[in-house]
């Protein structure tokens, strides 16, 4: 059984646009996938099919072997973990412990578990000594790390990452490649930094104009020239000259 | 926004020291909330001519602040910018009430001067503790011993929320404030029509993360009610701590120490 | 403007946390029954709105001075009147905690005063019906100018009556009045722009975000009826505690404000009557006594008579002790906190 079963699904926006027109795709159980697209491609919104932020106009979700429906919303939202772009967004408690609990405590877990879920979720990030700290007095890697933790937390057996890396520094953004490549579960990762997915994913997707026209390894990918212009997407290999200086030397 | 930044700080000050490991952090929030209450309103029950007899009970922020180690720096903040309103107020009295009451030496001292003391002490007693129960506190535990007194579910989320978000929304406004500041003409103020469309902006932002936020406690198994870890059980270390403290509010209540005290000395002298 | 603790007798604060008590009770009841779980964060971002959107002043057309958004009656437009207060009061309640801003006690009064009476009167009986579903721009400027001078008039009157009753500070009734009704009349016009300003913009922007606030004013006027209720029966109570503590005080200001003076014979039973019943409803013995001690406002002072004889020895004595209690006091902190120091 597929962790993640996807076919034909379209979705519109209430304005009228088109983001997804007929999206297919099956991610096995443990697989890291990569989905890279220019801005307004769908990226977020195949993220959000995933765990029934949306639901499918047409086409079909099923997460491991559940189809999405608003009846089976809470089955699927235990199994399916989404980190969203902006972690501020995502720490809505006034501390880590609290935030880092919310989700375990919607579990309906005693005390004494959602205390021992809370404690292994920071340490499997590195956070634990951030345990008390306010969110606005975390670092964007921090916050990340806990955003990460939180939903760890809920012990899900598929994670979705939505720009993950935005805004890290390269010490962040280090430490956040390395921490997802330690995860065991099954990884979604929606990126447009194509350093990261060629480190992380061994498969990634290309998304434009809400399909799917590339489906393979990275690296073959990203040296396909055509398609990165086609797509709007830039190599990770090129655009590394240094840029000269104009003053009359 | 000079202002706003100000706030900012304060806001995490306080914050952070209640997250100190203190015996005083370990009390039921119930414990130190009926506590304070009742320093409150024994202060405010004194008559307004009544400054001396006042006195004694500065011993309940005084030992709580250094339990809690309150920084002198925030007590003081704190007194400096409390209620001007009160204090201006207060400054009417020497004004309309001028019934000699104070005879030292050759100087008279109006009734109104007296109550002025009075209530520049009761500022002084009534701000000392609300910031030391914070101080103490911090604002999870609060509302936590605030749930459990019986206050509305939706009442202590929302000071939860709010306390989380307000970082956040005043440093939006303070980059607003300050982009602003850096175009336009020395001096000149936000005009309305300016102000409509930059706080309107950050109002429409307002909107949009709530729905983000509400999206994100979906997405974490929210269903319509808020849970939170609860740790505090009562112990006889806060019935204890309630019943001495109480139990000193009333004596210094009944009974005017410093008069004793004083009447004492002078004998003693004498 | 904010009601401190220092001026607040425990009488009037604990009546005023009673009432704000009740119309939470039900607000907080009234936000629950409308089981949209958008509210919670939503109540909690507009309140951080409401917070950061108090500190940026803006210059009020015309004159050279500035003013900010007080943010009661834009609460209630965007939010409906019950999440409107719960805001608030959450707002309120941050600043006493962080800010000293009032006090613990008088909570109680300004979630009265800057809460029911913006949210359960301006925003029902003024802004709605005058504003009706969807006014043009200018009936929504004045329906909300309206509003708001009404909301802070009402709250102005609020503060005198609460300081009034409580008998701490000397300030007559009339002079009070004389200053604080004209100051809220502009912080209300202030009030009045700013909400205007940001609502017009609203709904220019995003107009379907109005409708939050609609949706949730399904069966209005009945549901509005108990805190309503509850308002008025407070208010009054509050009212007659006035009379009842500073009889001569109320009939003067009556008296210059409508230019004749009130009927001898039925103000003396009325003063009568409500003395008994304040005599009944004391709190505390103190209370009553500064209260009644209370110089009037138009006559000669008179030397408080029913104080204990303020004779030297007593002054000595008090002023040595008061002198070496607050020595006392401080010595111990001191000592405490070297202690912790040292640990």
């Amino acid at each position: 059984m597929p962790a993640i079963d996807i076919r034909a699904l379209v979705h519109a926006y209430a304005d009228g646009t088109q983001a997804l027109r007929g999206v297919d795709l099956r991610v096995d159980v443990g697989e890291v996938v990569a989905i890279v697209g220019a801005n307004g491609a769908g990226k977020s919104t195949l993220l959000k099919h995933l765990n029934g932020l949306l639901l499918a106009a047409s086409g079909s979700v099923r997460i491991e072997g559940i189809p999405l429906t608003r009846a089976r919303l809470p089955d699927v939202r235990r199994r399916v973990g989404y980190v969203f772009q902006d972690a501020d967004d995502q720490l809505f408690m006034p501390t880590v412990q609290d935030d880092v609990a919310f989700g375990p405590m919607n579990l309906g877990l005693a005390a004494s578990e959602v205390r021992a879920r809370v404690a292994e979720a920071l340490a499997a990030v590195g956070a634990s000594h951030l345990a008390l700290r306010a969110p606005y007095r975390l670092s964007g890697g921090e916050k990340r790390a806990v955003a990460i933790a939180g939903v760890l937390a809920m012990a899900p057996s598929i994670l979705v990452l939505d720009e993950p890396s935005t805004g890290l520094d390269p010490a962040g953004r280090r430490r956040l490649i390395e921490l997802l490549g330690r995860l065991p579960q099954t990884r979604l990762v929606a990126t447009h930094d194509l350093g990261l997915v060629l480190q992380l994913c061994p498969r990634a997707l290309v998304l434009h104009e809400g399909r799917v026209v590339a489906d393979g390894a990275p690296a073959r990918l990203f040296a396909d020239a055509e398609l990165l212009r086609r797509c709007q997407l830039e190599s990770p290999y090129e655009g590394l000259k240094p840029a000269r200086s104009r003053c009359a030397s | 926004m000079s202002r706003l930044a100000a706030a900012l700080q304060d806001l995490r000050a306080l914050d952070s020291l209640a997250l100190r490991e203190t015996a005083l952090a370990r009390r039921d929030p119930r414990a130190k909330l009926a506590v304070t209450l009742c320093f409150i309103v024994t202060v405010l029950s004194f008559g307004r001519y009544q400054v001396a007899a006042l006195l004694p009970l500065a011993l309940f922020p005084a030992v709580l602040s250094a339990q809690a180690q309150v920084p002198g720096r925030v007590l003081r903040r704190t007194l400096w910018l409390a209620s001007p309103f009160a204090l201006m107020v207060g400054l009417a009295n020497p004004w309309f009430d001028r019934t000699p009451m104070l005879a030292l030496g050759g100087i008279e001292l109006g009734a109104g001067w007296v109550s002025f003391g009075s209530i520049l002490l009761r500022v002084t007693l009534t701000v000392s503790a609300t910031v030391v129960l914070l101080g103490s506190t911090g604002m999870h535990a609060l509302c936590v011993g605030l749930s459990r007194l019986g206050v509305p579910r939706v009442f202590t989320a929302q000071l939860l929320f709010l306390q989380r978000y307000v970082h956040v929304l005043a440093e939006e406004a303070l980059r607003i404030s300050t982009a602003h500041r850096l175009r336009a003409a020395p001096g000149r103020r936000l005009p309305l029509s300016l102000y409509a469309s930059l706080m309107g902006q950050l109002l429409l932002r307002a909107f949009d993360r709530a729905a983000r936020v509400h999206q994100a406690m979906l997405a974490r198994g929210f269903d319509g009610e808020l849970r939170i870890v609860e740790d505090w059980r009562w112990q006889r270390a806060d019935t204890l701590f309630v019943g001495l403290w109480c139990g000193y509010f009333a004596l210094a209540r009944a009974v005017d120490l410093p008069l004793a005290l004083g009447r004492l000395i002078t004998n003693v002298w004498a | 403007m904010h009601m401190a603790d220092a001026l607040l007798s425990p009488g009037t604060g604990v009546l005023m946390w009673v009432a704000s008590c009740a119309v939470m009770s039900v607000a907080a009841r009234r936000v629950q029954q409308r089981a949209d779980d958008r509210m919670m964060p939503l109540m909690g971002m507009l309140g951080a709105f409401v917070f950061a959107a108090q500190m940026v002043n803006f210059s009020i057309p015309g004159t050279g001075s500035s003013g900010h958004l007080g943010g009661g009656l834009l609460l209630a437009i965007l939010l409906g009147p019950h999440a409107a207060f719960v805001v608030v009061a959450s707002v309120l309640t941050v600043q006493a905690l962080f800010f000293a801003d009032g006090g613990l006690l008088a909570l109680g009064a300004n979630m009265f005063n800057l809460g029911v009476l913006p949210c359960y009167l301006a925003y029902p009986l003024v802004y709605r019906p005058l504003a009706g579903r969807s006014p043009g721009p200018r009936r929504a400027a004045f329906a909300t100018l309206l509003a708001a001078v009404l909301a802070l008039q009402l709250g102005a009157l609020a503060v005198v009556l609460q300081t009034v009753a409580s008998g701490i500070s000397s300030l007559p009734a009339s002079a009070f009045l004389g200053l604080m009704l004209p100051i809220h009349l502009a912080i209300g016009v202030v009030e009045g722009l700013a909400t205007a300003a940001l609502v017009g913009f609203l709904r220019r922007a995003r107009p379907e975000l109005l409708d939050i606030s609609a949706s949730g004013m399904a069966a209005d006027r009945r549901q509005l009826l108990l805190p309503l209720t509850l308002a008025a029966a407070l208010t009054g109570g509050v009212l007659s505690w006035f009379a009842s503590t500073q009889p001569d005080g109320l009939e003067w200001s009556v008296a210059r404000v409508a230019g004749t003076a009130l009927p001898a014979a039925p103000s003396q039973e009325l003063h009568a009557a409500l003395d008994g019943v304040q005599q009944r409803l004391a709190w505390l013995p103190d209370y009553a006594l500064a209260a009644a001690a209370a110089p009037e406002p138009a006559q000669e002072h008179a030397a408080p008579a029913a104080w204990p004889e303020v004779n030297a020895v007593t002054t000595v004595a008090g002023l040595v002790g008061g002198a070496a209690t607050f020595a006392l006091v401080m010595l111990i902190g001191l000592f405490l906190r070297r202690r912790r120091a040292r640990h």
